[in-house]
């Protein structure tokens, strides 16, 4: 109890940890506090807490879970994006004599912060809504292979959400370490407080959570595709999607190992990775890249994913040379594993090293460079649409080449001796994940948004949206290329006046409101498309003119997805059903559902404790929370009743009412 | 209660016209792409005039590693050049061909594949990243950090130590130190021998060539040549805590005689490094200020070195303690 008491003085509402008044931290708290009451008083004043743990709190369905994942990414995108707002704010003002608006040691904070929320939560988050939405439905099946994990899951990831904003309550302080925390600085002996232990704990429950849901939909593929769908029938998301998964599957147990490692350095006191005591900090540099390269391509494998589907659909086509993309996708998947020691040339590993992962890193752009091609070639005699998802599809093209060039050059390892760690790494990586990952997520949620919800999202908002993004990305990352090139270092709080750079960093910070603007054209987007739903109802389950299953049902999908699952034939199973226009009178049968159950939630709760109580030494409550744990999933493994059955009359009433 | 009523109903009109397809006149498709064409021209004048006459470190070097890796940079952009354009052009004059409206153009929708088209993107990337494998290989033992430069001049071994949050410059033939300040002459080949008794830090001289860490227990090496006197920029280029922004250091290249008169100078200087001195300085310390050793104690670089290899050694370095032990990290 005392330990818990400790807590209190943490807890003064104006006080950083250093004491002083801090304005953003103050606000922080304001707006996540606030924003918590609102959310609670709104709900309480609808009534509709109740309708919140029945139909979204205790669900198991792959389609409600991934809209809550969605909502919390795009929760924590406005985090993200403010930090990179300030980010900008203060590098665009710190310059000789001013030290702008954020002292060194938040401003690392704040950095770090950016890059994991961006990661785990946003980029993660999406992508994990994006694989429940969709990959269920492509591979018309029913549900997911183990729908509790699924939930669990999910919820672990929210855990982590939680506790990486609990640390601007609790504390005021996160990892002022860069984003994968390098010892021995992200150690006790120089970085005492609890801030890293905040981004152990976020990280490690999240990636739980991710490496979880990796093996879900991983047997969900292998196992439950609709019959008929042999693997080479599979559509290209799926492809890419299995394997991210595989990915996922492979990298994120180094991960969670790694962490634990560094969380036993700084809580018992081990040496994995110190300087002392035979601790070794270049193993934990090797680790964790062992696990961040391919974690690279965990997110833009399935971004890859969703752009065969929008230029197939929206050229009218079917995709060119589908072989080989799921040839090149698998060459990426395995050579993405022999590329890690590109973050690190400079820790002097010796020429034939070096040049050994220089050379596969290259060899990847050969894959990646099949499938543009084929991307294009799709279009070619196609009859293409610029719908917003187009327009994404066009901006990544026009970015993510040049990014794929940076970072070949990149991969030569005496080219990076002079660009490691400058603001010309910093560009090559955001035009990868901005222009690859996010603008393919976007593309994604445009393309299958009417699926979800049952009405389309308004085109000119989504292409006002697009612009803002393309424009704010170019002002915000060109100058940082050509500041890479003066030399100017990442992660910077402050430079000299003499050197120039002032200008630059002002044009990036205009990027950074550009980007703003489209963000808040987004959210216009979607108040004005639920507004006018009625307008843009998606009757027919099919508006775009779409080529496979997920089309085949209703939008939004009846609970059970499909009524009948019938044999699929072609590799654009809904295309060539369209083109037959056959109409046999169906036979319905009983449809066997999972159970609602809150249980993954508690197990998420009590998690989530678990890593609060060890930030913080309290361990009679980790103890406390762990029993949570155990005991809630021995509550859930004694529970038989897990399943219930939709009569075959009830399934032939829904499907007469839609 | 009814001025509320009425400002909703504007602000649901508002969005009404926003989402409406109508809009006031209609830019033909010529009209945005000139306009896309003079946004984009004048914000390349803009960048240009807000770098004009600032120094390109990367791409002005002065020496002999930085000017060939910046010729390693500049071929091998332009050999990704070869598939970079071709894929904007195609990428821009297929989608404006084969749009919707354009009924005139062939429309094929199930023609998915072509056996010459796809060998052809195999292989012409393959090709090129061959050529680029060669050049990386190469490269990489030709401009080895760890590999000795040959020069008719004799090489001179300077140490670096890595310190929150500064940089010590020990140059054990003369029996000096200095912190944040380091000076050398020119066109003679200077072994950089990296360590830190901090966080990692990266040793940076952009003009003269590139980057290496500096980490506990190691030691790194970095060769350079400077080719032309001046004063030149050096930095930390990896986070290593709170005055990481501040540790930089300027590196001085001077003539033969330049040199030797400098020395001259900082040997009159009475500060001597010693352990003692040594575990002062390592304290935390922003924005240090240059300072001067006249003399240093013998064996300083190796026991920092060797502290970390000492179980449950976190005190101080004491020079007595430790034997010479010769560690040639990675050689």
């Amino acid at each position: 109890m005392n330990q818990l008491l400790n807590l209190l003085p943490h807890l003064g509402f104006f006080a950083h940890e250093a004491g002083q008044f801090d304005p953003f931290i103050f606000g922080a708290r304001v707006t996540m506090i606030g924003g918590a009451l609102g959310i609670a008083g709104l709900i309480t004043y609808l009534k509709r807490w109740k309708w919140l743990w029945r139909e979204w709190l205790t669900t198991v369905d792959p389609k409600k879970i991934g809209v809550m994942y969605l909502i919390v990414a795009f929760a924590m995108l406005l985090r993200g994006v403010s930090d990179a707002v300030m980010m900008r704010l203060q590098q665009a003002l710190s310059v000789g004599a001013s030290h702008g608006i954020l002292p060194a040691d938040h401003y690392q904070q704040i950095f770090t912060a950016h890059g994991t929320i961006m990661i785990f939560f946003v980029a993660m988050g999406l992508m994990f809504g994006l694989i429940n939405l969709v990959v269920p439905l492509q591979i018309g099946s029913r549900d997911v292979a183990f729908p509790f994990l699924n939930a669990t899951s999910f919820w672990l990831y929210a855990a982590g959400a939680v506790l990486i904003n609990l640390s601007l309550i609790f504390g005021g302080q996160f990892a002022a370490t860069g984003w994968l925390a390098y010892p021995p600085l992200s150690e006790l002996t120089f970085s005492p407080g609890v801030g890293v232990d905040y981004w152990i704990w976020s990280v490690q429950i999240a990636g739980i959570g991710s490496l979880l849901s990796g093996i879900n939909f991983f047997a969900t593929i292998i196992k439950m595709r609709r019959p008929g769908m042999n693997m080479m029938k599979m559509p290209l998301f799926v492809w890419s999607v299995l394997n991210s998964l595989v990915l996922i599957i492979f990298a994120f147990p180094i991960l969670t190992a790694t962490l634990a490692m560094l969380s036993l350095d700084r809580t018992l006191g081990m040496h994995f990775f110190t300087s002392y005591f035979g601790g070794n900090p270049m193993m934990y540099v090797n680790l964790i890249w062992a696990w961040g390269h391919p974690e690279v391509y965990i997110l833009i494998l399935p971004a890859f994913g969703v752009f065969s589907e929008v230029v197939s659909t929206f050229s009218g086509k079917r995709l060119f040379g589908y072989k080989s993309m799921v040839w090149a996708l698998a060459a990426i998947t395995f050579l993405s594993f022999s590329v890690w020691l590109h973050h690190f040339f400079t820790m002097g590993a010796g020429p034939n090293v070096n040049a050994f992962f220089g050379i596969m890193t290259m060899v990847i752009a050969i894959p990646t460079g099949v499938k543009v091609f084929n991307w294009l070639f799709t279009m070619y005699r196609g009859r293409i649409r610029f719908t917003t998802p187009m327009l994404w599809f066009l901006g990544f093209i026009a970015t993510f080449t040049v990014g794929g060039a940076a970072g070949v050059l990149m991969a030569l390892p005496p080219a990076d001796f002079q660009l490691h760690n400058s603001l010309f790494l910093v560009a090559h990586f955001h035009t990868m994940i901005i222009g690859g990952v996010v603008f393919g997520y976007f593309a994604g949620i445009t393309y299958w948004f009417p699926k979800v919800f049952g009405f389309k999202l308004n085109e000119k908002l989504g292409r006002y949206a697009f612009w803002c993004w393309l424009v704010g990305f170019l002002l915000a990352f060109v100058p940082l290329y050509i500041l890479g090139l003066m030399g100017a270092t990442r992660r910077l709080d402050h430079y000299d006046a003499s050197l120039g750079w002032q200008g630059l960093f002002i044009v990036a910070a205009v990027g950074v409101g550009f980007v703003c603007l489209g963000i808040g054209f987004q959210i216009l987007q979607l108040i004005v498309s639920v507004m006018q739903r009625k307008q843009n109802l998606d009757k027919t389950g099919d508006p775009w003119d779409g080529r496979t299953l997920e089309w085949f049902t209703t939008s939004p999908p009846p609970v059970y997805n499909f009524a009948i699952l019938n044999r699929v034939n072609d590799r654009d199973a809904f295309w060539a059903q369209k083109q037959l226009q056959k109409a046999d009178k169906p036979v319905y049968k009983d449809i066997i559902m999972p159970k609602n159950t809150p249980i993954g939630l508690f197990i998420a709760f009590f998690a989530g404790l678990f890593g609060f109580a060890v930030i913080w030494h309290v361990w009679w409550l980790a103890l406390v929370a762990l029993l949570g744990v155990i005991t809630s999933i021995i509550w859930r493994i004694s529970d038989d009743e897990t399943e219930y059955v939709i009569p075959a009359a009830e399934v032939e009433r829904i499907e007469a009412s839609r | 209660m009814g001025v509320l009523h009425k400002t909703l109903k504007m602000v649901k009109k508002g969005l009404n016209n926003l989402g409406s397809t109508s809009s006031r006149k209609k830019m033909t498709s010529k009209d945005r792409l000139a306009m896309a064409i003079m946004l984009f021209v004048a914000a390349v004048i803009v960048i240009g005039l807000i770098v004009y006459g600032h120094n390109f470190s990367v791409l002005n070097p002065k020496g002999l590693i930085a000017t060939k890796e910046r010729s390693l940079i500049i071929y091998a952009s332009f050999l990704m050049l070869i598939i970079v354009v071709p894929v904007y052009i195609m990428t821009f004059s297929i989608a404006w061909r084969y749009r919707a409206s354009n009924e005139k153009a062939k429309y094929t929708p199930d023609w998915d594949h072509s056996r010459l088209a796809e060998t052809a993107w195999w292989l012409i990337p393959s090709l090129l990243i061959l050529v680029l494998s060669v050049v990386a290989w190469r490269s990489s033992h030709e401009l080895d950090p760890f590999h000795a430069l040959s020069s008719n001049n004799k090489p001179m071994t300077i140490q670096v130590v890595a310190l929150q949050w500064k940089w010590l410059f020990i140059y054990p033939e003369q029996n000096i130190a200095t912190v944040n300040y380091v000076e050398f002459p020119a066109d003679t080949p200077i072994n950089f021998e990296i360590t830190s008794d901090a966080p990692m830090n990266s040793f940076w001289i952009p003009q003269l060539g590139g980057q290496i860490y500096a980490m506990t227990g190691m030691s790194t090496h970095l060769h350079l040549i400077a080719n032309e006197s001046g004063s030149y920029r050096g930095v930390s280029a990896n986070i290593s805590g709170e005055g990481f922004a501040g540790m930089k250091f300027t590196a001085k290249v001077s003539t033969e005689a330049e040199f030797m008169q400098w020395l001259q100078t900082i040997k009159m200087t009475p500060n001597q490094l010693d352990s003692k001195g040594y575990n002062i300085l390592a304290e935390p310390s922003l924005n240090n200020p240059v300072i001067a050793y006249g003399s240093t104690q013998a064996g300083l670089y190796d026991s920092v070195v060797n502290k970390f290899m000492d179980p449950g050694s976190h005190e101080p370095i004491n020079l007595h303690n430790h034997e010479h032990t010769d560690y040639g990290a990675n050689e």
